[in-house]
């Protein structure tokens, strides 16, 4: 990587002033796995990395009373590890798993996953089934969007790196009744994207589904949400195993998934959403009728 | 203009000065002469370049140089050396875990760094500890041998040849 300099600031105001003081030609870097591999194939040019590692306020995660505080220096490798958090949010503790190798995992962010924009990353489509929503700061002021708000384009974030911060990434805790889950299909179970993901979360009460989001990847230039696979979720009774069946069919068939030489055609990842859809629902619906 | 880089590696303060965008494998290679540490792919997907930050395995060909400012570095050449194997470098040898070599040294990392955390792991948390590594030779099972002996080995006797 040609820069011209790599700045330790120490405070969310420290960032702030270095990326003024670069005018668009610094950028922040947490783990730096995905941003580093495109400085060095000169995919993006940047003359100074701002490095958010030494940012107090930046690290770790709290479970608060209604959410999940996850801030952006929190790593997929501590994310996926943290009890509480595979015990209430299993499918974000299963995502941040599944990206890459255990080496990136313990440098890599989630905030980072979400900044960088690709629609194959796990984190991202389960963030986005649990309705989770980002915080960023930038000298203009503070702004709390949904994560799924924040695509415009292949991997093209809303946000610009060069200019704010993701500060904290924030998951509503779940309620009583709800339960989320996350899956993948991939020809290896490490180092390897997948050659679709999704992730489903579940509000049921009394044996029936209240209301449900599903999330799938990478079959657009976002985490996708099947609208009407959706709302035929809404008062359906965990049992029926039938309608889940149909559920996943219709989720299939509202993606639409490009041939791709690396994760096959386009009806192959039709038929492996379906099916991969159909379980998570069958395994969401089995923890919400196991809990109730 | 250069940066003056200050760590620990394998057990000794160090300072170098670097490029702000030049990659700890290369300073590592380059300007420390510490070429154990391999480069495979520069990108990320082989796991030859692992070294130990903070006792946790990271790929150096993805890490800023500056990452490692004020931290601990442990390469393959602080864990063992010709006179004193670490047990994790003998189970190696001993279960015919090494064939070119490439892949060995951040194998032996990533798996220190696994006993270290867990001394008596079952073989699904060792395949999932080295699941960041390929290997051309092997076919791994030796390597998932080499490991569960060197556990066992180190249950019974603490290592002594380990600077970190």
């Amino acid at each position: 990587m040609n820069l011209r300099d790599y700045l330790f600031p120490h405070d969310l105001e420290e960032c702030l002033a270095a990326l003024s003081a670069w005018e668009g030609r610094g950028r922040l870097v947490a783990g730096g796995t995905d941003l580093v591999a495109n400085l060095e194939y000169g995919k993006t040019q940047v003359e100074a990395l701002i490095d958010i590692s030494s940012v107090q306020d930046l690290t770790g995660f709290d479970i608060q009373e209604h959410e999940l505080v996850i801030r952006a220096g929190a790593t997929h490798g501590r994310i996926s590890a943290a009890p509480r958090i595979r015990q209430l949010w299993p499918a974000l503790a299963k995502a941040c798993g599944s990206v890459g190798s255990p080496q990136i995992r313990n440098v890599a962010t989630l905030a980072g996953n979400v900044v960088n924009a690709q629609p194959a990353a796990d984190s991202a489509v389960a963030l986005v089934a649990l309705g989770a929503r980002a915080e960023i700061l930038s000298t203009d002021g503070r702004r709390v969007e949904p994560i799924e708000n924040l695509y415009q384009g292949l991997g093209k974030s809303t946000i610009d790196s060069s200019r704010e911060i993701l500060v904290t990434l924030r998951v509503p805790v779940p309620a009583e009744g709800e339960v989320n889950v996350y899956g993948r299909v991939s020809p290896r179970n490490s180092l390897c994207l997948p050659v679709v993901n999704a992730a489903v979360s579940l509000k049921t009460k009394g044996g029936k589904i209240l209301s449900g989001r599903i999330a799938m990847g990478p079959v657009s230039d976002r985490p996708f949400r099947p609208q009407r696979a959706e709302a035929a979720l809404q008062g359906m009774a965990l049992e029926d195993r039938k309608a889940l069946n149909e559920i996943g069919r219709m989720a299939g068939e509202e993606a639409n998934p490009r041939d791709s030489c690396l994760r096959g055609c386009s009806d192959y990842r039709r038929q492996l959403l379906r099916v991969l859809v159909r379980t998570l629902l069958e395994d969401a619906t089995a923890r919400a009728a196991g809990e109730a | 203009m250069m940066k003056t880089l200050t760590f620990t590696l394998n057990g000794e303060e160090t300072r170098v000065a670097v490029e702000p965008g030049e990659l700890l494998l290369d300073v590592l290679r380059r300007r420390l002469f510490l070429t154990g540490t391999k480069k495979g792919c520069g990108e990320g997907e082989c796991g030859a370049c692992t070294v130990l930050l903070d006792g946790k395995p990271v790929l150096s060909c993805l890490l800023p140089a500056m990452k490692a400012q004020g931290r601990v570095v442990t390469t393959i050449e602080g864990v063992g050396n010709e006179q004193g194997l670490h047990p994790v470098q003998e189970a190696f040898l001993d279960k015919g875990a090494v064939q070119c070599g490439f892949c060995t040294p951040g194998m032996v990392l990533s798996s220190k760094s696994l006993l270290d955390r867990h001394p008596k792991p079952s073989a699904e948390e060792i395949k999932q500890a080295l699941s960041g590594h390929l290997c051309r030779c092997t076919g791994y099972v030796q390597i998932l041998e080499a490991v569960m002996d060197a556990a066992e080995k180190m249950g019974r006797a603490k290592p002594v040849n380990s600077k970190q």
